[in-house]
């Protein structure tokens, strides 16, 4: 058993530092993408808002899973030729920025109305409105909610395995692959995938407790 | 870009998206009528077990939670066997997985809901002389149930979904029929845009219907 995980230990590092690649450009890209298209949703013309509701809607009705293969094998068909690693990036971002556009929609919706009419008021623009007034008080609300969500961009990166990205959940079949010795191997996995996402549910709860003395 | 869109081989393989269709359905209520009962009964030795029970429960809800579904399928599957002396076929093996999953995640809906019932409600119970099961099973129970209705259907969409996942050890399901298509037809694009509107047409369906029943259902207003 041990000798298994000895054996096994620099192939999964490889692997974990892709898996750990892959998460964090999804998580980067899709807070940018998704924090634009969440204002859109809030505040854009009807027209737009539709159509984000539409994209956000679609793609939580939709497995990941699918998802992945979709991009990685239909999109082809319609010019763009990607490689697994970038279809798999491609097919996560858009998954997580559908569920940002969400935490910015509730983190916004949570702000109660009359902080925007007493902006109104003193005469401040939109743009001055939302930097000074509501971004500072919506931030405390989306930020633990999407912290707990970037955990599912990590297990959601399991998933790039099967395009045969070598990322952590690859590199453990690769091994089992060549020693036949599933459980150990299987048990290590999870203990590294637990490692990351342990700490990201913490440290969501750590700051929701510390941000709930904020009440209406 | 030469590539012409040809439904007619999906249409003459169709009865494996169907069939894949109703086993995803099945697994996802199997799966979330089993993780019901955990977590219905997890929740409960939560509120009355003592602190070794709680950290057993604790344990077994963060480990499901923070690991990968497809990891937890392939343990279950590929892993388990090698320590326990038993032997499954791949959809039983799924069902095990995903009822597990539903249950760690049911714990914790429960387990607020349980601590939402308005403690006034217990306090009449006691009032009226009910002994502490009585208020359990007549009280406080039925009333989060219906506080924890729009959770329930969340995590059943959300199972619905994750059964894509049992594809990866060539369980039947939809994912699976579309795979099946695709290797023996190749019209991948025709597949996958067949199957992601199966998936989202059935998804809101079940989601229209049970929004319904929580109507019926909501506490208050």
């Amino acid at each position: 058993m041990l000798n298994a995980i000895v054996y096994a230990l620099p192939f999964l590092t490889t692997g974990l530092f892709v898996t750990l690649i892959v998460s964090l450009l999804t998580v980067s890209l899709s807070l940018v993408l998704g924090g634009l298209l969440g204002l859109v949703l809030v505040y854009g013309p009807t027209p737009l808002r539709w159509l984000v509701r539409g994209f956000s809607d679609i793609v939580r009705g939709i497995p990941i899973l699918v998802l992945i293969f979709f991009v990685y094998y239909a999109l082809p068909v319609a010019g763009l030729n990607l490689q697994p690693f970038n279809a798999a990036v491609l097919a996560l971002t858009v998954f997580k920025t559908a569920q940002v556009i969400e935490n910015v929609r509730g983190a916004i919706g949570s702000i109660p109305r009359g902080q925007m009419d007493a902006a109104k008021a003193i005469g401040l623009t939109f743009p001055a409105r939302l930097t000074y007034v509501i971004a500072p008080q919506a931030v405390r609300r989306f930020l633990p909610p999407w912290i707990n969500g970037v955990t599912d961009a990590v297990k959601g990166s399991a998933l790039v395995s099967l395009l045969g990205v070598s990322d952590l959940m690859h590199s453990i079949q690769q091994v089992i692959g060549r020693t036949y010795d599933a459980l150990p191997l299987y048990v290590l996995g999870a203990l590294f995938y637990f490692a990351i996402n342990y700490t990201l549910s913490m440290l969501s709860r750590r700051l929701e407790l510390r941000y709930s003395y904020i009440r209406e | 870009m030469g590539y012409t869109l040809n439904f007619n081989l999906i249409w003459r393989h169709f009865d494996k998206l169907w069939g894949g269709l109703l086993l995803s359905l099945e697994l996802a209520v199997v799966a979330i009528a089993i993780g019901i009962l955990i977590g219905l009964t997890l929740a409960i030795a939560h509120v009355a077990g003592g602190r070794i029970v709680r950290g057993l429960i604790s344990a077994y809800v963060e480990f499901i939670r923070n690991v990968p579904l497809i990891l937890l399928v392939y343990l279950v599957f590929y892993g388990l066997p090698q320590a326990v002396d038993i032997a499954y076929d791949a959809t039983t093996s799924f069902i095990v997985t995903l009822s597990l999953y539903s249950g760690a995640y049911l714990v914790e809906v429960f387990r607020s809901g349980l601590a939402a019932v308005p403690a006034g409600l217990i306090d009449a119970g006691k009032a009226i002389g009910l002994t502490p099961w009585q208020r359990l099973l007549h009280v406080r129970l039925p009333t989060m149930l219906r506080i924890t209705l729009p959770a329930l259907s969340n995590t059943f969409i959300s199972l619905f979904k994750d059964t894509s996942v049992a594809s990866v050890i060539a369980v039947p399901e939809l994912t699976y029929g579309a795979q099946w298509i695709n290797t023996n037809t190749f019209r991948i694009v025709e597949v996958y845009l067949v199957v992601t509107v199966m998936y989202l047409v059935t998804g809101y369906a079940i989601l229209i219907g049970l929004r319904a029943i929580e109507r019926r259902f909501a506490i208050g207003r």
